[in-house]
């Protein structure tokens, strides 16, 4: 297993894809692969693209990669599409935007399906980060799920976060909630030609300039006209990229990228930990039939979680 | 919890729109708890063979009603072979003639299903010969 982790270093995609299909699909050797690669992480420029379900994500991730490799860096994308909560089977879509890079050596796409997780993303996306950075990508696109306003988890692995929104999705109150509107270092409105783009526009604004910015930068918000116009979309594009370089010039100037690098070794320690203390508890519990007992138990009313858990932690916490 | 999934691409090579069924199958996959990365029409053999080995898949399902099969089915088996990747099962669909068959499967393809085929049919078999690679 470790083995794969060197192949994945000196550019075998073979190896890099079956890695991160090890990291989904959770077998305990990729630990050994993890363990090789992680000293060699954090090179890459980790860029989050979230928004609504058809927003335009796809497609402006699409557009990011044909400027990044005009810019000549290379780019690795991880795009997330949601599990069925009950066939468990996904359908991942996101490719179908780009498969005019399908060929392109520079240009490595990956699909992740959530597989229950909740905040947007998959549980593969920390660990598939990592690898697409010891690749040598130099920029990391990150396109999360379809979210509605409170799936953030993208701050906890990207560097810059860009906002996708589109016209038509709510009253001014929406643009002062928490939750998605906080998250973003770039907000872009997509579908710009289409009705109520400009009042988008000043709410956001009316948002940003009601608030204050700690850390020195002021969120810019990028009008994106519609794809079906290539010529300014690929412009208004170039700007949404220069403004990508510009923030992290921003986080390296301003020492912030530390932050960043912190916020995301706590999510990871935090997994990891859950990981290795509760899931193998979980595992035995549903192996011997003691968690469906307890789920009898909660459902007769016989006795409340708290103490059926405090029970369990007395049995396996020995310190 | 180690949990194998079967992931499946679905592509439709060649000058053919026609993806309605295609779409079908892809819902019908999504169904049977299988993960698919569908990727639309107009694809080349490369462009599939590239996405396969990016996406690690156990199966490549080919969708053609043209009558080009002859010639882009064997060119996706051929070039996976070529880069290592004939663990990756080919199959395919559409409107095949009865004496096309035997030259697609001496190609390397391992299924084709024809008009008539139920989605059943095709879970079933995905289930019985579509192991998660290890």
């Amino acid at each position: 297993m470790e083995e794969l982790g060197k192949r994945a270093m000196a550019g075998d995609i073979r190896a890099a894809s079956r890695l991160i299909r090890n990291i989904e699909d959770d077998i305990p050797e990729t630990n050994m692969a993890i363990r090789h690669i992680f000293p060699h992480t954090g090179k890459a420029h980790v860029v989050g693209i979230t928004g609504s379900p058809g927003a335009g994500k796809s497609t402006i991730t699409d557009q990011l990669i044909f400027t990044m490799r005009q810019r000549e860096k290379t780019v690795g994308v991880l795009a997330v599409d949601p599990t069925s909560p009950f066939t468990g089977g996904a359908l991942l879509g996101d490719r179908i935007r780009m498969l005019r890079h399908a060929e392109d050596k520079g240009v490595f796409v990956r699909s992740l399906a959530t597989r229950g997780a909740m905040g947007g993303l998959s549980k593969a996306v920390g660990d598939g980060i990592h690898v697409l950075d010891v690749m040598g990508k130099d920029i990391i696109l990150v396109e999360t799920v379809g979210v509605g306003q409170q799936e953030v988890d993208i701050i906890n692995h990207a560097h810059t976060v860009i906002v996708v929104l589109v016209p038509g999705m709510g009253d001014e109150v929406q643009a002062i909630k928490a939750g998605l509107m906080e998250i973003a270092d770039i907000f872009v409105i997509n579908k710009a030609d289409r009705d109520g783009a400009r009042k988008l526009y000043k709410e956001t604004l009316n948002m940003l300039n009601s608030g204050h910015f700690p850390n020195g930068w002021r969120p810019p918000i990028l009008m994106l006209e519609s794809s079906l116009e290539p010529h300014s979309f690929a412009e208004s594009v170039e700007k949404l990229c220069d403004k990508i370089d510009e923030h992290y010039k921003h986080l390296v100037e301003n020492r912030q990228l530390q932050e960043r690098a912190i916020r995301k070794v706590i999510t990871e320690m935090n997994d990891a930990l859950r990981s290795a203390i509760l899931e193998p508890v979980l595992n035995e519990l549903a192996a011997t039939g003691e968690f469906d007992s307890m789920v009898k138990k909660l459902v007769e009313k016989e006795t409340d979680p708290y103490t059926l858990a405090e029970e369990v932690s007395r049995k396996y916490m020995s310190k | 919890m180690a949990d194998r999934k079967i992931r499946i691409l679905l592509a439709k090579p060649g000058l053919d729109g026609h993806d309605r069924g295609a779409r079908v199958l892809a819902r019908t996959f999504r169904d049977a708890g299988f993960e698919v990365i569908y990727t639309g029409c107009h694809q080349t053999p490369e462009q599939i063979v590239g996405a396969a080995i990016q996406e690690d898949v156990d199966m490549v399902g080919l969708s053609c009603l043209s009558g080009a099969h002859r010639y882009l089915f064997p060119a996706v088996a051929q070039q996976l072979q070529e880069q290592g990747a004939a663990d990756i099962t080919v199959v395919g669909g559409g409107i095949i003639p009865e004496q096309d068959m035997q030259p697609l499967y001496d190609a390397g393809l391992k299924a084709l299903f024809t008009p008539g085929a139920t989605l059943d049919s095709i879970v079933d078999w995905i289930n019985e010969n579509i192991k998660p690679r290890v």
